[in-house]
């Protein structure tokens, strides 16, 4: 799992320029020809996204094939990711013609922008040491014939995809001025099976749903896992030897260890945002605290919360200074804040119906919940409690975690009566909503921090 | 980018992990060794000749599991209302019940399962099914049954037993089941 940014000023000017004494890359059989598809509204094309050619199309070890079909499903997996979230209108590379390789430096702005294309994203592919592959990324303005940034990642074949989000990153930071978000993976849990038996198992995919794996077998049921902040490890619950405990998973070695020794049932594990510390919720005779423990595994766990009651959940601000968590001490749930330590505990959130499950924007700048009156409804307010907003209107949607940005909320929607369930992702404006593609039922998702 | 890590990156020391590992396993046998034993089935009836035996219903074991079941006629189980815990009228009953039929099977131990409805966030319901097994437990000791004989578990939302999206499903999934360790 490598991937090395390259010093791009001198790829860049050796690579393709050079390549542009060459002869030109012969098209490919069965790779584009330059056509386009009539059914494409030219009027809304806001990027062009065409095929990154390779300088000599060699096999490789990547899922997509040689360099030349790796530069094609590159394009595509660029154009999915800024489609997806809304804010562009992009156009994939099966819509557009082929740029030739010295044209990935020196595009030809009047075949783009004769397509009403106001931003190109070029790119190229080539094999690189050791089987790995070198792609190269530059977004353009047409308009201004200019380029307005670009960047380059050698990666190991299989995780091309990752070179894509990385792309997909830089075009969308540059654009939008947000952080990146795309090079990220999510935790999740598969469901199956009848509503009165649920097979509940801990799975794992990049943040389009691709390289998707499960974890855990499903002889257990499994449940809430969390990303550490490295993608080291994974916490989740599981029923293993019938009561509910957490573990922390480590994803490299498959192994798994108790986070404590307590016997009580532990459940509702997160990460600090530095991956120092685990909090946890343990109930005692039928009333359930915050707990923090070190995740190193040593060290004795620090009860945070003491109110009679249902204390449960946390979320970490961005700093790591204060815990947002959810409580029903004062009747049903609603939203508290408190110091890190557990001091200064405060009610932050008095609305009608129960608030549940606050998540911390990494931004540090809203809180996502669950809004409970009736229906279950992912909802946004600020730190401070106020300026309430929904994003959903479902039957019952739940448990929002945040992009690693701050700009994106996943969720999980269950469905009334059969109990399905599938994973959505709502941007802040409550508008663009979308339904993950996943193998099976999902919920639970865990959204992990922008990979390095 | 570079291998360098900015963020949180905390390696499980091995001997630290191991040592987890080994404390689990062992709190696992210690769960193990904790377990009451079996109860023998009773012994055969002197066999007096070779004759079929007498056409008598078998009926479950007495102190058995079937037997609790059979015995409760659905007093194994108290009903909650919505985000509740308390133990009402009927509740009492039931556990009345339960507690004068652990009295005469003093070596039965019992786990207590917590349920709530689908109404509810998951971590939320966790937490309120082990509050109504809590409370039921609580119960059963008020009455004499020895604390260190009722386990309790929650299963929040997970293992409904009515399926339909309505009141009246939900009503008879918000439960605390009692159920005998055979």
């Amino acid at each position: 799992m490598k991937l090395i940014a390259l010093p791009l000023l001198a790829l860049v000017l050796a690579a393709p320029l050079a390549a542009q004494n060459a002869a030109p890359p012969a098209a490919e059989p069965g790779g584009l020809t330059g056509s386009v598809s009539d059914e494409t509204p030219w009027q809304d094309l806001g990027i062009a996204i065409p095929t990154f050619p390779t300088d000599a199309d060699v096999p490789t070890q990547a899922s997509a094939g040689s360099t030349a079909a790796l530069g094609k499903a590159l394009a595509q997996v660029i154009t999915a990711d800024l489609k997806n979230n809304g804010l562009f209108k992009p156009t994939g590379p099966d819509a557009l013609p082929q740029p030739s390789f010295g044209q990935v430096v020196a595009p030809d702005f009047g075949i783009w922008s004769g397509r009403g294309a106001e931003m190109l994203v070029h790119g190229y592919v080539r094999a690189a040491a050791g089987g790995n592959v070198t792609v190269g990324c530059y977004l353009y303005d047409v308009g201004l014939k200019q380029q307005l940034v670009k960047g380059g990642w050698e990666v190991a074949p299989g995780d091309w995809r990752r070179a894509a989000h990385k792309c997909a990153d830089l075009v969308y930071s540059r654009l939008s001025g947000e952080s990146p978000f795309f090079d990220s993976k999510i935790a999740y849990i598969a469901e199956t099976g009848p509503k009165d038996h649920r097979m509940k198992r801990l799975a794992i995919m990049d943040s389009d749903g691709a390289n998707h794996r499960y974890i855990t077998t499903g002889q257990s049921i499994a449940l809430t896992p969390r990303y550490s902040p490295d993608y080291k490890s994974l916490l989740y619950l599981s029923y293993f030897n019938g009561a509910p405990r957490i573990y922390a998973y480590d994803i490299e070695k498959g192994t798994q260890r108790l986070i404590t020794a307590n016997r009580n049932p532990t459940f509702a594990p997160r990460w600090s945002p530095d991956g120092k510390w685990v909090l946890y919720s343990m109930a005692t005779a039928g009333n359930t605290d915050i707990y923090r423990i070190a995740s190193s595994g040593g060290g004795a766990p620090q009860r945070l919360t003491n109110a009679p009651g249902i204390n449960v959940g946390g979320s970490y601000s961005p700093d790591g200074s204060k815990i947002v968590f959810e409580s029903d001490r004062s009747g049903s749930q609603q939203v508290y804040v408190m110091n890190a330590d557990g001091t200064d505990q405060r009610r932050i959130s008095f609305l009608g119906g129960r608030a549940a499950t606050p998540e911390w924007s990494p931004r540090g700048d809203q809180i996502a919940f669950t809004h409970i009156a009736g229906n279950l409804r992912v909802a946004v307010m600020s730190p401070g409690g106020g300026n309430m907003r929904y994003l959903t209107d479902s039957w019952q949607d739940e448990a929002p975690t945040w992009s690693p940005n701050g700009r994106i909320i996943q969720f999980f929607r269950t469905e009334k009566n059969s109990g399905k369930t599938s994973i959505w992702q709502v941007d802040l404006t409550g508008r663009n909503e979308r339904r993950l593609p996943t193998p099976v039922d999902a919920s639970d998702p865990a959204w992990g921090p922008v990979r390095p | 980018m570079t291998d360098r890590k900015t963020i949180g990156a905390v390696p499980l020391r091995p001997a630290l992990q191991a040592a987890a590992l080994l404390m689990a396993g062992s709190l696992a046998l210690a769960g193990c060794s904790k377990k009451a034993p079996a109860e023998l089935p009773p012994p055969p009836a002197p066999t007096t000749a070779s004759e079929a035996p007498p056409p008598v219903s078998q009926g479950p074991v007495p102190g058995s599991q079937a037997d609790f079941a059979a015995q409760m006629m659905g007093k194994d189980t108290i009903y909650f209302d919505t985000d509740k815990f308390n133990i009402d009228a009927e509740d009492q009953a039931a556990l009345g019940a339960q507690a004068q039929w652990l009295m005469r099977y003093p070596a039965k131990r019992v786990t207590l399962e917590g349920h709530a409805d689908e109404r509810g966030t998951r971590d939320y319901n966790l937490a309120l099914g082990e509050r109504r097994a809590n409370a039921a437990k609580n119960f059963l000791v008020s009455l004499g049954v020895d604390a260190a004989r009722v386990n309790t578990v929650s299963y929040g939302k997970e293992r409904p037993v009515a399926l339909g999206s309505d009141e009246a499903s939900w009503a008879k999934n918000r439960r605390a089941v009692t159920v005998t360790i055979d």
